[in-house]
């Protein structure tokens, strides 16, 4: 509780005080607090417990790399887990819980894993938990799981909603600091479109922890001329996450995630895809931490940031502070604390001679580092190790510095490697990349003047190269004057765990270990470790892993390199991901134009794909589905039914080279199809497997219908495509995709022509619409024009009639009214499935990528006249003529009591199960009510010269065994009396 | 993979609006050609690393097979042109 708010000073309005809860405790701040400024001015400092050994943790940063106060936020399906309070807005009745911890974050029971702490170092779960191997899933790995771990997610629904959207720019900027404010201003002034980019919630970025009047007046200028220029875009609370290829750069940006009060039309993030003609990235450096024993005590904190909480929110880091550094930054902190009228007790830097000029009042100890922090829950002293000699300084705050790194993550997630710079003691990106520019701290400058000069400079080139000649540099180019000291990558003779990766609690000998044991690559010791793979991607740890790993192999960090920076800078959230994307618009339904129909007679219906088809039609009484489709069976075998096809595939095909083009994608014969008739085709795949079938009918001379199986419809039009315009763009040839534009009603049965010709104008008669008929015809005296096809899947004497969609439910209701004196019946596709297998006919179950057309008894549809089409090359090849294919064949229960399933293999009768005895296997089956047995077909090695072949029916799933007979795939009139009808 | 085709009828567009059919630099044999070519034909396929051409789809946009020339390194985007423009190599 040392941790304190001042009466005076920062920018924060006292004036509007914001009410919050921290783990059920009501606290308060002000509006220009973060959540994390707000738990400090209410002398929050613990606010975690750390992920493998509990320790407790407090607020290390101000901004994205914060490894440790990570919070829970919200109730219900608002519920965040994982929020770094450093960026969290503070918001009236935000509600805040902090994670890891049980039964407090005060008291945690889970911090007797610091005592176990021996068998948890490096690779731990290699060497620790071996024994008894069966102990591991079971056991060990449930019990470390339960205990390591963050926030937990909610399972209630997120009640928001999230959008996506693209912006288009000449330019992007990314960061509002010094260097993206001067580049933006730049820009700005040319006209061109320029988009400003920043993840704070207010632009300024490190300008707004400076307390100089020239610097807060040149932030209010320069945001005041960016706001009123219309081609200028500045979004706030806006990360960029990702640079992708095109140069499109991915950013979330948080829209009303600072409020409770959620307004339901707006999204509550946006996640944006920003195309820029170019980009200057001004994403500033990271400050390092340094690594001491102690170095996690809550209380000790970067430097940077208890300069940031002291300038813009007023928050002071306790009573006596204590300031180690290798860097300038810790003497800004320890000026501007005593300005604050706050006591620094030492300022221990690690140089021999400290370069700075030190006018404060605080002694300054030099060659000096810290050994150890006392105090567990909060620091109480520090024991400073100076010129041979050791001393306890008291103190209840420590702000650090171990220099600084410039944040490049996003130039070099397009694959550049980092280089490391001996002059700069840091890892710079590639200067010269495509649609690339880096600016600022973020290209290795250090003072404030010399980034706003380089943001303005690097404009300049960048946008006379989009054109705009009149840029001209909005700020005057300055000499860096920072000074940069050579890192202190570890303080050596450390007392107690120093800390390289806070959020994955790893320390210094884990390091050691990873070494000593071999594993001294860097993406070995990562992985080993797991140094750098927390939600926080290393941000703060990285460097410092390379830097231990480099002394230990005494080689510089240029030899050690870095891992692989990939999106997303930050964590996202899945609702940004998901955008529009869920519940039922996660994927659209598609319904037919007889939907409406089909559900007004009762119909059940089945997902196919996108489509909801009718499945059976149900009467009152009927207990199953079996009953529902017996009866439509027997129906429409013995009267009529009607049923819906129109979710089939339906392509218009228009050209003068129509007919020959769809000779080249079927196997069969095209040509010469006459006008007025359809055909059945089949379509082969370039290695001689059927790919699908249909009926194709000629309309005219120069005009085909196709239609595709429901399943198949995109993939033909694709195909089609393909074939037209990459294979023969020299053949005139065009098509449609009519899907949608055609309810399609089959109309089934020996009393179909009755019914139908009560709808046709014209005479339909066998002789003057024989099988296999397709044309226009006329409908209700000629209020409508549709089509007629006289094509038959179930066997019977059947027609297809094609209405435009906004006529089909009319239609089908005319069709059931003058079918009903003659007992039609509505039929899904259970039925339909039935009468197929009835039939013999086959479906995607059967053409299964595994059949040529000889497989199915098509061998004489496949022409031989033909010089060329899909598929022909392919289909004389050895194994496709072998004698022992598996084809085509029927098969039935020797009882008719018994049965099988499909999908069940076929064995010869009394044949031991196993892959070598293995014959084929049903591919569909059904209860067949005119033959009052199951039925199947299935493809069978030589299955048509075994017709009469006893065999066994194996299910080894149920360890089923059926006595069966193989027999002609057609089940029912096999003369075709009834289709010629 | 690019986030842009710059489609010859539509201009830039997101990619999620094609869909990818592979190696555009083989040609479909004659009917005679053989076996080992229409075999290589069917199924070989080279998997360069740099210059690539492929057959897209302007699947969601103007339903015409482009012939997309990119780098499988970098992801550059070199050339698009309709495949009715290349039917020799297609």
């Amino acid at each position: 509780m040392s941790s304190y708010r001042l009466s005076k000073g920062g920018n924060i309005d006292r004036a509007k005080p914001l009410d919050f809860t921290f783990d059920g405790k009501p606290m308060q701040g002000f509006v220009g607090d973060t959540l994390a400024s707000a738990l400090l001015a209410n002398g929050r400092q613990l606010v975690g417990r750390s992920f493998k050994y509990h320790r407790p943790r407090g607020i290390l940063t101000a901004g994205a790399a914060e490894p440790n106060a990570l919070v829970t936020i919200g109730e219900g399906g608002r519920t965040e887990a994982n929020s770094r309070a450093t960026l969290v807005e503070l918001y009236n009745g935000l509600t805040a819980k902090s994670q890891n911890r049980w039964p407090s974050v005060d008291f945690d029971l889970g911090a007797v894993n610091s005592l176990l702490s021996p068998f948890l170092s490096a690779g731990f779960y290699y060497k620790t938990f071996m024994w008894p191997a069966a102990f591991w899933e079971k056991v060990y790995e449930p019990i470390i799981r339960k205990a390591a771990g963050l926030g937990r997610a909610t399972y209630e629904a997120d009640p928001d909603s999230y959008e996506k959207c693209w912006a288009h720019c000449d330019l992007l900027v990314i960061g509002a600091g010094p260097a993206g404010l001067a580049a933006a201003l730049t820009a700005g002034r040319t006209g061109a479109r320029i988009i400003l980019v920043d993840e704070g919630f207010t632009p300024g970025g490190s300008l707004l922890s400076e307390t100089e009047q020239d610097a807060t007046n040149l932030l209010a200028q320069t945001i005041a001329e960016l706001d009123s220029l219309p081609n200028v875009r500045i979004f706030s609370r806006t990360t960029v996450f990702g640079w992708y290829d095109g140069n499109v750069f991915g950013a979330v940006e948080s829209v009303q995630k600072n409020t409770v009060t959620v307004d339901p039309n707006r999204p509550v993030e946006r996640l944006w895809r920003i195309a820029a003609k170019h980009a200057i990235l001004a994403s500033g450096a990271e400050e390092r931490p340094l690594v001491f024993g102690g170095n996690d005590v809550p209380g000790v904190m970067m430097a940077g940031a208890m300069r940031s909480y002291l300038n813009r929110q007023a928050v002071a880091p306790g009573h006596s502070t204590v300031i180690f550094t290798n860097d300038a930054s810790g003497y800004a902190t320890a000026r501007d604390l005593e300005a604050a009228g706050l006591h620094v007790a030492a300022i221990i830097d690690s140089r021999p001679d400290a370069p700075q000029k030190w006018t404060g009042s605080a002694r300054v100890l030099t060659n000096a580092v810290v050994l150890d922090v006392k105090g567990g829950r909060a620091v109480k002293s520090v024991e400073v190790f100076s010129n041979g000699r050791t001393e306890t300084i008291p103190a209840d705050a420590l702000g650090m510095s171990g220099g600084w790194s410039p944040i490049i993550h996003l130039a070099c997630h397009r694959g550049a490697k980092p280089v490391w710079s001996d002059a700069k003691s840091a890892f710079l990106a590639p200067e010269k990349q495509e649609g690339l520019t880096l600016a600022g701290s973020a290209a290795g400058l250090g003072s404030f003047e010399a980034c706003l000069g380089d943001g303005a400079a690097k404009a300049v080139p960048a946008l006379e190269a989009l054109g705009f000649s009149n840029a001209s540099a909005a700020f005057a180019a300055t000499s860096d004057n920072a000074i940069v000291s050579k890192p202190l990558w570890r303080v050596q003779g450390s007392k107690g765990k120093a800390f390289v990766d806070y959020q994955n609690d790893v320390h210094l000998k884990d390091l050691g270990l990873a070494v000593s044991e071999g594993y001294v690559h860097v993406e070995l010791a990562k992985r080993y470790t797991t140094n750098g793979m927390a939600t926080d991607q290393g941000k703060l740890s990285n460097i410092n892993a390379i830097g231990i790993l480099a002394e230990a192999r005494k080689v510089s960090p240029a030899d050690v390199g870095t891992t692989t920076f990939r999106p997303f800078y930050t964590p996202l959230s899945f609702g940004a991901l998901t955008g529009a994307s869920k519940g039922k618009h996660f994927q659209p339904v598609r319904k037919s134009p007889l939907h409406d129909w089909a559900k007004k007679n009762g119909a059940v219906f089945v997902e196919t794909g996108l489509w909801y088809r009718s499945s059976w039609f149900p009467k009152a009484g009927e207990t199953t589905w079996r009953e529902s489709v017996d009866r439509e069976v027997l129906n429409v075998r013995k009267n009529a039914g009607i049923c819906d096809v129109s979710t089939l595939g339906k392509i218009e095909i228009h050209g003068k080279d129509a007919a020959e083009f769809l000779n080249r994608v079927y196997c069969n014969a095209f040509l010469k199809l006459p006008v007025g008739k359809a055909r059945y085709g089949l379509m082969l795949r370039e290695d001689g497997m059927i790919y699908d079938d249909g009926t194709t009918s000629r309309l005219g001379e120069n005009h085909f219908f196709m239609t595709t199986t429901t399943a198949y419809a995109a993939g033909v039009m694709n195909h089609l495509e393909f074939c037209a315009q990459a294979l023969w763009p020299d053949l005139d040839v065009q098509f449609a995709s009519s899907t949608d534009q055609w309810a399609q009603i089959a109309v089934v049965g020996p009393k179909s022509r009755t019914i139908l010709q009560a709808l046709v104008d014209e005479d339909i008669s066998d002789a003057a619409f024989p099988f296999l008929g397709a044309k226009e015809v006329s409908l209700f005296g000629g209020k409508l024009t549709g089509r007629l096809f006289r094509i038959s899947f179930s066997g019977e004497l059947a027609y297809e009639l094609a209405v435009p969609a906004g006529y089909g439910e009319a239609v089908a209701d005319a069709i059931m009214e003058a079918g009903a004196p003659h007992g039609i019946c509505p039929y899904g596709v259970e039925a339909l499935g039935v009468m197929r297998i009835e039939k013999g006919h086959v479906t995607h179950s059967e053409i299964n990528g595994t059949v040529i057309p000889s497989d199915l008894g098509f061998a004489k549809m496949v022409s031989t006249a033909k010089p060329d089409f899909i598929g022909k090359a392919m289909l004389s090849r050895e194994g496709m003529v072998a004698a022992d294919r598996l084809s085509l064949v029927g098969v039935k229960p020797i009882d008719p009591a018994t049965t099988f399933k499909t999908g069940s293999h076929i064995l010869a009768k009394g044949a031991t199960p196993s892959l070598a005895n293995d014959q084929g296997y049903v591919s569909s089956s059904c209860y067949s009510p005119n033959l009052g047995s199951t039925i199947g077909l299935a493809l069978v090695k030589r299955g048509p010269q075994r017709h009469g072949e006893r065999v066994t029916v194996w299910n080894d799933l149920k360890n089923e065994y059926t006595e069966a007979e193989l027999c002609s795939p057609v089940f029912f009139d096999p003369e075709n009396g009834k289709l010629h009808g | 993979m690019a986030s842009l085709i710059a489609c010859p009828h539509c201009g830039p567009r997101p990619k999620e609006e094609f869909t990818i059919r592979g190696d555009a630099g083989i040609a479909r044999p004659l009917p005679d050609a053989g076996e080992d070519e229409w075999h290589a034909y069917v199924y070989l396929r080279d998997n360069p690393r740099g210059r690539h051409k492929e057959h897209w789809h302007h699947t969601s946009g103007c339903r015409r097979w482009l012939v997309v020339e990119r780098d499988t390194m970098t992801h550059a985007i070199y050339t698009v042109t309709d495949a009715s423009a290349q039917g020799e190599t297609a």
